[in-house]
């Protein structure tokens, strides 16, 4: 997902610089809907980070082999079955979960093959979405989520207490999360009130042993 | 402006010859005592030598891959719309080197050749060759132009077994190994159609059991016939339908057996004008080399344990119309790669001419090769 306004951080899409910020150095990452790179190159050049990108639009296949990056040109939803189980300390999947035809099986796929696994979404219950669905009666669009109903790619949208309780449902442990509005940016209470107020939120989750 | 005189052609190109003096142990037991490797180079060797770039060639090439020979060529060498200054392999930034396999037509040694031993054609006598075997009289022009590691090499279909194989025999020879429309191995289908191609050359009454050379004539039916089935596995069903359909020559139906449909006269075309340019012995040698080529028959399968060896970096492309060596192939390269934890990044184009795509200029893939080796030619200063 790319938005016009998309709000950056020392050059990195400012989602990207808070997954970066949980990732290890030295580890092992496969990014799923890697886009144009800018993470698993920030990741190579930062923290020795060996990986690879998976991602279905040319051009952005383009701008990772130029970045550097492993990218491999695949369908997310053909699936992972081809990664080994635990082969990366990281799974990352950034704003894509809602774009897939069987987010569940992909949350399947991220726990068998991810020691951790980091996921960040847009939050389809942020108040400003449900005030214009309660006003309007239309599909809400917002910064995070800027196309029409019959354009967008986002076809399964989600709750923070969605996510929850599919990760509840697939034993899967919250090592952390963290929420923030459409600037990437986290305000107090959002703490309290995260399907509410925030806009995007990331979660780190494992199998729970 | 016409190609000769194209700025983006490296213009005209003579062909050197290396001989060999020193034999050449082969996987099939026998020695090639002493054979000629001939190949061509486009653009300069840097200061430090580090620039190369290693081109290998599938089943109907040779060393002339790119520019012309002299003005009465009809055509370029056969990968000329990929290699050049500013092209996908750019000439202005690599030193390529494009060199003929043993036993390729019109090149280096091969069946065509005289035995020095017997004073005749080889014909059958030249050795089956393997894509090993290739690598390693590739690895003797490696080390007689001096360069010490080929910052690339490139291969398309069984061009690109060559470049597994380099990086499976020779890691420390190779930075980058660029393998496109290629395959890991034959598949039975594959093998099958190799082996229709073979028996309509050695059942043809010409062939003379390979000694056609001396008998003074060519097994021109049987070659044709083994290009005419080769070409449609290169092309799409997609492309032959756009590019013929049911088009007639004649503008109606003759109820008769000559050529009716513009595909057969195609067909026919390319089988009459391929046995011109090419050797029957050599059309068996090649087909076999495919047939043969598996690294991981010597890992009981498994493909990433055989790639375990190779430090180069890969980029893998495929063609979506390609059923000769379909993505699902190409695939199979990666997942291996991926498994060994290599390097690896794959680029599947989206096509419609089907296996001889990796020959074109579609935007996806020039622009992804051109960032890949723009990488490569970076790292090395070049």
């Amino acid at each position: 997902m790319n938005t016009a306004d998309t709000p950056t951080r020392n050059g990195l899409r400012a989602d990207l610089a808070l997954i970066s910020e949980w990732i290890r150095p030295g580890t092992r990452v496969l990014d799923l809907g890697c886009g144009n790179g800018a993470l698993m190159a920030h990741l190579q050049a930062t923290k020795q980070v060996r990986g690879y990108g998976l991602e279905i639009d040319p051009d952005n296949v383009i701008g990772s082999v130029a970045a550097g990056v492993n990218v491999i040109q695949s369908d997310l939803d053909d699936g992972l079955a081809q990664f080994e189980d635990k082969s990366f300390d990281y799974v990352v999947m950034s704003s894509a979960i809602q774009e897939v035809a069987a987010p569940d099986a992909l949350i399947d796929d991220m726990l068998r093959i991810g020691h951790d696994c980091i996921v960040t979404f847009p939050n389809f219950a942020h108040w400003r979405l449900r005030l214009k669905l309660a006003l309007w009666g239309t599909m809400p669009a917002s910064r995070a989520l800027p196309n029409r109903w019959y354009n967008t790619p986002n076809i399964h949208l989600c709750t923070v207490h969605d996510f929850e309780a599919l990760c509840r449902e697939k034993n899967a442990e919250i090592v952390r999360r963290h929420f923030v509005n459409h600037a990437h940016r986290a305000q107090a209470a959002m703490r309290l009130l995260p399907n509410v107020l925030c806009e995007i939120a990331l979660y780190q989750l494992r199998d729970k042993p | 402006m016409t190609g000769r005189q194209n700025t983006q052609s490296v213009g005209q190109v003579t062909p050197e010859t290396l001989s060999v003096t020193t034999p050449l142990a082969l996987d099939c037991g026998k020695t090639l005592g002493g054979y000629d490797l001939v190949y061509e180079t486009y653009g300069r060797l840097n200061a430090d030598r580090s620039n190369a770039v290693l081109i290998c060639h599938a089943l109907s090439g040779n060393h002339h891959a790119a520019g012309w020979h002299d003005e009465a060529d009809a055509k370029p060498g056969w990968w000329d719309k990929c290699i050049g200054p500013g092209k996908m392999i750019d000439t202005d930034r690599f030193f390529v080197v494009s060199v003929a396999n043993l036993g390729a037509y019109n090149g280096s040694t091969g069946p065509g050749s005289i035995n020095p031993d017997t004073g005749r054609h080889y014909g059958p006598d030249f050795p089956v060759l393997t894509v090993a075997d290739w690598v390693r009289s590739q690895d003797v022009l490696r080390e007689h132009l001096d360069i010490s590691v080929w910052v690339a090499i490139v291969g398309g279909s069984l061009g690109g077994m060559q470049v597994m194989q380099w990086a499976i025999d020779f890691p420390d020879r190779l930075r980058h190994a660029v393998v496109i429309a290629s395959a890991p191995k034959l598949s039975a289908q594959n093998i099958a159609f190799n082996e229709i191609a073979r028996q309509a050359i050695v059942t043809d009454p010409e062939f003379h059991d390979g000694r056609y050379y001396e008998a003074g004539v060519v097994p021109r039916r049987g070659l044709m016939l083994a290009r005419m089935l080769g070409h449609i596995t290169y092309l799409s069903d997609e492309a032959m339908r756009a590019k013929f359909g049911r088009d007639l020559r004649a503008g109606r139906i003759n109820y008769g057996f000559d050529v009716e449909f513009q595909v057969e006269s195609y067909l026919r075309y390319q089988g009459e004008s391929f046995v011109t340019r090419f050797d029957a012995n050599t059309y068996l040698l090649m087909t076999k080399a495919l047939d043969y080529f598996d690294p991981a028959y010597a890992t009981g399968g498994n493909l990433a344990q055989a790639f375990a060896p190779a430090t180069a970096r890969f980029m893998v492309v495929s063609f979506t119309s390609d059923w000769r060596f379909a993505p699902a192939r190409s695939k199979e390269i990666v997942d291996a790669l991926v498994d060994a934890g290599k390097e690896v990044a794959y680029a599947e184009v989206e096509s419609d001419l089907g296996h001889d795509d990796f020959l074109l200029t579609m935007p996806h893939y020039v622009k992804t090769l051109r960032a890949y080796l723009g990488r490569a030619a970076a790292e090395v200063g070049a």
